[in-house]
């Protein structure tokens, strides 16, 4: 079986996030950027693959050179091979349309992606991935069975969990629950050695449409002070949340 | 030329989003001086699209949409959507229409932008406004191509009555087959969930344990809310992992939420910070939850919150 995991290079969550240049270019001054944490569950699900079912292992990456400390963190981590597609990802279509190209060249079993990236937070690279390719697809997945080209998932719904098979090739789109949080994986001192060794191949981008382009960004208001009640006058809270917020 | 708007139901009857959707569509559809179509998937009482100002409504009925598929939904929506010539689509948050929405704008070469929270601020070119950064920013957005589609963040918009008399249409799309099969569903019918609630009342580690989950439930209860946690509460075993909220939990766009006994982390906020009304529960003045929340009150969980809730019933039997 042969495996591709996307991986998206975010900001860590604890970053502070501000603006440049008239509030058009996101300011990576000190932010440290890390593997979009919905898409270390789905490599680490890859790299059960790997030991259990002898599958071969590929992370992808769509961006600049800025973004290359990450792909050798998922080498390291235990993926096989590297690419990073040359091109700054600019929205979701065309970031999908790259990946699409690298899924049918490379002729992937499986797509793992995440359910979104914690920093735009589109949630629709994977689905694209999926209507271009015409594979079938599996959202918010938090569980992976593959044996003999058939495959089990549990997705998330709304209020429950639902199972669902289908057959490969297929797209999944990963989260929490792919894997238990404690089987996470961290690169060791061997990991590092040996992904040094392994291929980081650059790839050039393929003609695409931009569908939507940033024009500028917005921090929110900032927020008024907190109104503290006392414990002891409870009243006053729901006559605030009723009167005031119109919420109860 | 209408704004096509695509109105989610379960079992027959209407999620809330959709008139929340249906509202948003509404005033794109005055934006631009044209009218609102809105696509039905097995829906039953179609008339009261007609208080969010629907005109027209296409109403598919298909045994294969019985239960929700990305895939055939997409199909489906897409020809209503060539059918009616639309050039703007817009659909929800839900977990389906997230699902959804990345086919519809694969066929339809269409520009797609997800969690919109305000109508377009230009129409020429066509920009929007949308959160980012989890909740931390906003982005404008400009969409390029001739057909859009807006997906709308849950409660960003809310319902803006507006009478109108749609027509009815029935409309029978040709479907592909169904690759994905359901095996089975997993899913607590008798609770609000936390997708759909309008109040979410959520605890925290302060609660010491699963078994003063009691009163959170019973807050929740008498405000009709679901109920939440922190990750370290699900991680505990304390409550379900359906329940974990934040970064890496379920994202909530709630009304109001009531955080009990959670310090407020920055992992935490960054999945619940698009809750409009926020009130946090806790002992410690110096929480960061304080900093975020809109009401707050200083003080012990086990005695606050049984207080709260005779207050409440008071209040709710006055109602
Ligand atoms: C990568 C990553 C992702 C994460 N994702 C999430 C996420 O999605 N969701 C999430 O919630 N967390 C997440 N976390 C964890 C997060 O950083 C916090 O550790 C967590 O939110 C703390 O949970 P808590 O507030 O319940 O517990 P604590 O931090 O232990 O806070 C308990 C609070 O209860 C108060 N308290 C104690 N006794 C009482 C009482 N009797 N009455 C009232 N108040 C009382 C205390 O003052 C304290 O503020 C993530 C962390 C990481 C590193
Ligand atoms: N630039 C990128 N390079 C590789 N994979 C990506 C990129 N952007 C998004 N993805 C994948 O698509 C998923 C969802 O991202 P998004 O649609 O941007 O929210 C991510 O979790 C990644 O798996």
């Amino acid at each position: 079986m042969k495996i591709l995991v996307c991986i998206s290079h975010v900001p860590d969550t604890t970053s502070k996030i501000n603006f440049t240049e008239n509030n058009t270019k996101f300011d990576t001054n000190g932010v440290q950027f890390v593997i979009n944490p919905n898409d270390e569950f789905g490599l680490t699900r890859a790299m059960w693959f790997k030991e259990k079912q002898g599958a071969n292992v590929t992370v992808v990456n769509v961006g600049g050179p800025e973004t290359e400390p990450t792909l050798r963190k998922a080498l390291a981590i235990g993926a096989d091979a590297a690419i990073r597609i040359n091109t700054p990802a600019t929205d979701g279509f065309s970031v999908a349309k790259q990946l699409a190209k690298v899924v049918e060249d490379g002729d992937f079993d499986l797509v793992i992606t995440g359910r979104e990236s914690i920093d735009y937070n589109g949630g629709m690279v994977p689905g694209m991935i999926a209507g271009l390719t015409n594979m079938n697809f599996v959202n918010k997945c938090i569980g992976l069975e593959i044996n003999g080209g058939i495959a089990q998932a549990v997705r998330e719904i709304d209020g429950g969990k639902e199972t669902v098979s289908t057959t490969l090739p297929l797209v999944v789109a990963g989260q929490k629950g792919l894997v238990e949080e404690s089987d996470l994986r961290i690169p060791n001192m061997r990991g590092i050695m040996m992904a040094r060794q392994k291929p980081l191949t650059i790839t050039e981008p393929i003609e695409s449409k931009v569908h939507t382009t940033s024009v500028s960004y917005e921090k929110p208001a900032p927020k008024g002070a907190v109104k503290l009640v006392a414990s002891d006058n409870l009243d006053e809270l729901i006559d605030l949340l009723h009167t005031e917020a119109k919420v109860i | 030329m209408s704004v096509l708007v695509y109105t989610e139901s379960e079992q027959g009857a209407f999620k809330k989003i959709a008139f929340e959707v249906a509202s948003y569509a509404k005033a794109v559809a005055n934006q631009l001086g044209t009218t609102v179509t809105a696509v039905t998937i097995n829906a039953d009482n179609t008339n009261e699209l007609s208080n969010y100002g629907v005109d027209k409504v296409l109403s598919i009925v298909h045994s294969q949409l019985d239960s929700f598929n990305a895939k055939s939904y997409a199909e489906a929506i897409q020809q209503a959507a060539e059918k009616e010539g639309a050039k703007v689509i817009v659909v929800s948050a839900s977990a389906n229409s997230k699902y959804m929405s990345p086919f519809l704008a694969v066929g339809l070469q269409a520009g797609y932008v997800s969690n919109v929270v305000a109508a377009p601020t230009s129409l020429s070119p066509f920009v929007i406004k949308r959160s980012a950064f989890t909740n931390k920013a906003f982005e404008l957005t400009q969409i390029n191509t001739e057909i859009k589609i807006i997906g709308i963040s849950s409660n960003s918009f809310g319902l803006v009555e507006n009478k109108s008399d749609a027509t009815k249409e029935a409309f029978s799309p040709t479907l592909s087959e169904n690759t994905i099969k359901v095996e089975s569903v997993d899913k607590a019918t008798d609770k609000v969930t936390i997708a759909d609630a309008d109040i979410v009342v959520s605890g925290g580690r302060g609660l010491k344990g699963p078994e003063n989950w009691g009163m959170i439930e019973e807050l929740a209860n008498i405000l009709g809310a679901a109920t939440a946690c922190s990750k370290p509460v699900s991680d505990l075993g304390w409550r379900p992992h359906s329940e974990h909220v934040g970064q890496t939990g379920k994202p909530v766009a709630s009304n109001l939420y009531i955080a009990i006994g959670i310090s407020g982390a920055i992992q935490h906020l960054a999945g619940i910070n698009a809750s409009k009304v926020k009130v946090v529960i806790n002992t410690d003045p110096e929480a960061p939850f304080f900093k975020a929340a809109d009401y707050g009150v200083v003080g012990d969980a086990f005695e606050v919150v049984p207080t709260l809730i005779e207050k409440l019933k008071a209040f709710k039997a006055q109602q």
